[in-house]
């Protein structure tokens, strides 16, 4: 079956109906250099047979090494359940069929979803989901930027020790909406957010703070004061949290008494394999007042003409198909399937099952952290308290180690010399509960030899004749 | 089109009315027209007391079961109250457009701006047109 319905002699006869010579002159009002050019690097296409002999080379490549790197994504277990009943056909759609009529079953999986999450994060109301985090924290802004009628200045703060991908997104999208994301740096001994230097934010007009749990650094943030300069300085106090943290650490919905106005995030971890980055979904919660602003789907429980519980689309009028150029975003839920696993991967793990992850996560990350800051040349770079990351640096440049530690099946951690170049040689480094006793002696083992080895190369070799 | 549009009033061809108050102070809300078309209200976005407003600017919000739409200032003036009952009974609006129905008031700054607004004539003629 062709995936184009339209014959070449089809275009020909719809074209000279409309008296127009080229599909071309129909974006004649686009100005040239405006117009996508032809993709320069895509290769021809190939056969079924050569595309999998490509992609099982490629998976060979990447050999089974052990990962100890997180930087926003995480190697978790996820029970075989869940994409088992994810990839169900009634479930299979990237899309999400909305109309209440026909897709009940999805909608109250959605509900259900909402819910977890508003359990999750001690919020008012959840939507059925965003992208990415990344993107998720653009919405989380723009949104912001609308709620905050005191404030007319369209400026964030935004913390350093978030999520460098983060910022370079957020800064994509709002850029061009005369928003400005104002830097905060971070305390150069304990990996937060510096209060100090906040402070000195305090009585301009900022739209909202950003508040990374943990941040980047795996350090938790001091979220009750910050969420409490940002209310005392009329900002919002928008949390971008880890999911699964949040099943031990205080949620964003009790930060400072009164709690933070918007949380999202990254869905990656509830039951997301990595796979090259994606797909992944993001996660947006909010105060109830705020709904209204919200970007994304939402569904509601209702009940029909005889009284039985049923699920349907809700505050409709802030989308697309409604208020057009007005709406809160366009946002849909391309995201649909994600949610699906994420949702069977909660309820298969429960409350109780999902603080089990993430205390076993803590525990293994403060393990390795001892075990490598026992090897010369390595040490703790912040001593701030931590989830399941932290930042070590090396008496040796990080790129050398990394690709030692990755010919011996060791994926060590994640480079923070690009990002943070005034760390130094610096990596940052992640132990899930996936990761045995014996993987990290694998590494601790592995390291030591690798960083032994470059020390005695130091020495000055002495010839033995002269 | 029915014949009950306020005689006392002014009107803006997106559907708000205008009424001056002896203090110098003009009410402004949608006419019954407007809230016909759009159907039963769930939610009025209201404007922040204290917002400068150009004629013309969107100010509010106004959202049904079926529809959401702006609406926008009449004059230019200062925001001074909001009708504070719209926020727990949007629906006041469907039952009493031109009464309890208000939506905010503003201070005007260029009062002469209301002699370019349609009296009740006009705008019941433009309301009838607007149907086709």
């Amino acid at each position: 079956m062709p995936f184009i319905p339209h014959t070449e002699e089809d275009v020909r006869r719809m074209l000279e109906v409309i008296g127009v010579a080229r599909i071309d002159d129909l974006f004649d009002e686009i100005p040239a250099d405006l117009r996508a050019q032809p993709l320069q690097h895509v290769p021809e296409g190939m056969s079924e047979m050569e595309v999998t002999a490509l992609l099982q080379a490629r998976a060979r490549e990447d050999g089974l090494p052990v990962c100890f790197i997180g930087a926003g994504a995480y190697d978790h277990h996820i029970p075989a359940a869940v994409w088992q009943i994810a990839t169900r056909g009634e479930f299979y759609s990237a899309y999400t069929p909305y109309q209440a009529e026909a897709s009940q079953g999805t909608l109250q999986l959605l509900y259900e979803y909402q819910s977890m999450m508003t359990a999750l994060m001690a919020m008012d109301v959840s939507n059925a989901s965003l992208y990415d985090g990344a993107s998720g924290l653009a919405e989380a802004v723009l949104m912001a930027v609308r709620v905050n009628r005191k404030s007319k200045s369209r400026r964030i703060l935004v913390p350093r020790s978030l999520n460098p991908a983060y910022r370079q997104t957020v800064h994509a999208i709002v850029r061009n909406q005369q928003i400005e994301l104002v830097e905060v740096p971070f305390d150069a001994a304990t990996g937060r957010t510096d209060m100090a230097a906040l402070e000195a934010h305090a009585g301009t007009d900022c739209a909202a703070l950003v508040i990374p749990q943990p941040n980047f650094f795996g350090v938790l943030e001091d979220v009750d004061a910050l969420t409490a300069f940002a209310h005392a300085n009329n900002m919002l106090a928008i949390a971008v949290v880890n999911p699964v943290a949040m099943a031990v650490l205080r949620p964003p919905g009790e930060w400072a008494g009164q709690g933070a106005d918007i949380a999202c995030g990254e869905g990656q971890p509830l039951g997301a394999p990595l796979s090259s980055g994606g797909p992944y979904f993001g996660f947006m919660c909010c105060k109830q007042e705020m709904v209204r602003q919200m970007p994304g789907r939402i569904i509601g429980k209702t009940v029909d003409l005889e009284g039985k519980a049923g699920y349907t689309l809700t505050l409709q009028a802030r989308e697309q198909h409604i208020r057009r150029s007005k709406a809160t975003s366009n946002i849909c839920t391309n995201q649909g399937l994600l949610v699906t696993a994420a949702t069977i991967h909660m309820a298969l793990l429960g409350g109780e099952g999902l603080a089990r992850v993430a205390a076993s996560c803590h525990a293994n990350t403060v393990d390795l952290l001892g075990r490598l800051t026992a090897i010369d040349g390595v040490e703790r770079l912040f001593d701030g308290p931590v989830f399941h990351e932290g930042v070590l640096r090396l008496a040796a440049p990080a790129p050398d180690i990394l690709r030692s530690l990755a010919a011996h099946n060791v994926l060590g951690g994640y480079d923070l010399a690009h990002d943070y170049p005034e760390l130094g040689s610096a990596i940052l480094v992640c132990a899930t509960e996936l990761r045995t006793s014996s993987d990290l002696d694998e590494y601790a083992t592995k390291l030591a030899r690798i960083m032994a080895a470059r020390s005695q190369a130091k020495c000055p070799v002495e010839p033995k004749f002269n | 089109m029915s014949n009950d549009v306020p005689t006392d009033l002014k009107y803006t061809k997106s559907h708000e009315w205008v009424r001056m108050d002896d203090d110098g102070i003009a009410t402004v809300g949608i006419t019954d027209h407007a809230q016909e078309l759009l159907g039963d209200l769930v939610f009025i976005e209201l404007p922040e007391v204290g917002t400068e407003l150009g004629a013309g600017a969107e100010c509010a919000v106004v959202e049904s079961v079926k529809a959401a739409s702006d609406v926008y200032s009449p004059l230019t003036g200062e925001v001074v109250e909001v009708n504070e009952v719209l926020a727990d009974a949007p629906e006041t609006i469907n039952q009493d457009a031109y009464e309890e129905g208000w939506i905010f008031r503003m201070r005007l700054a260029a009062p002469n701006e209301l002699d370019a607004l349609m009296d009740a004539d006009s705008y019941a003629e433009h309301a009838e047109s607007d149907e086709h």
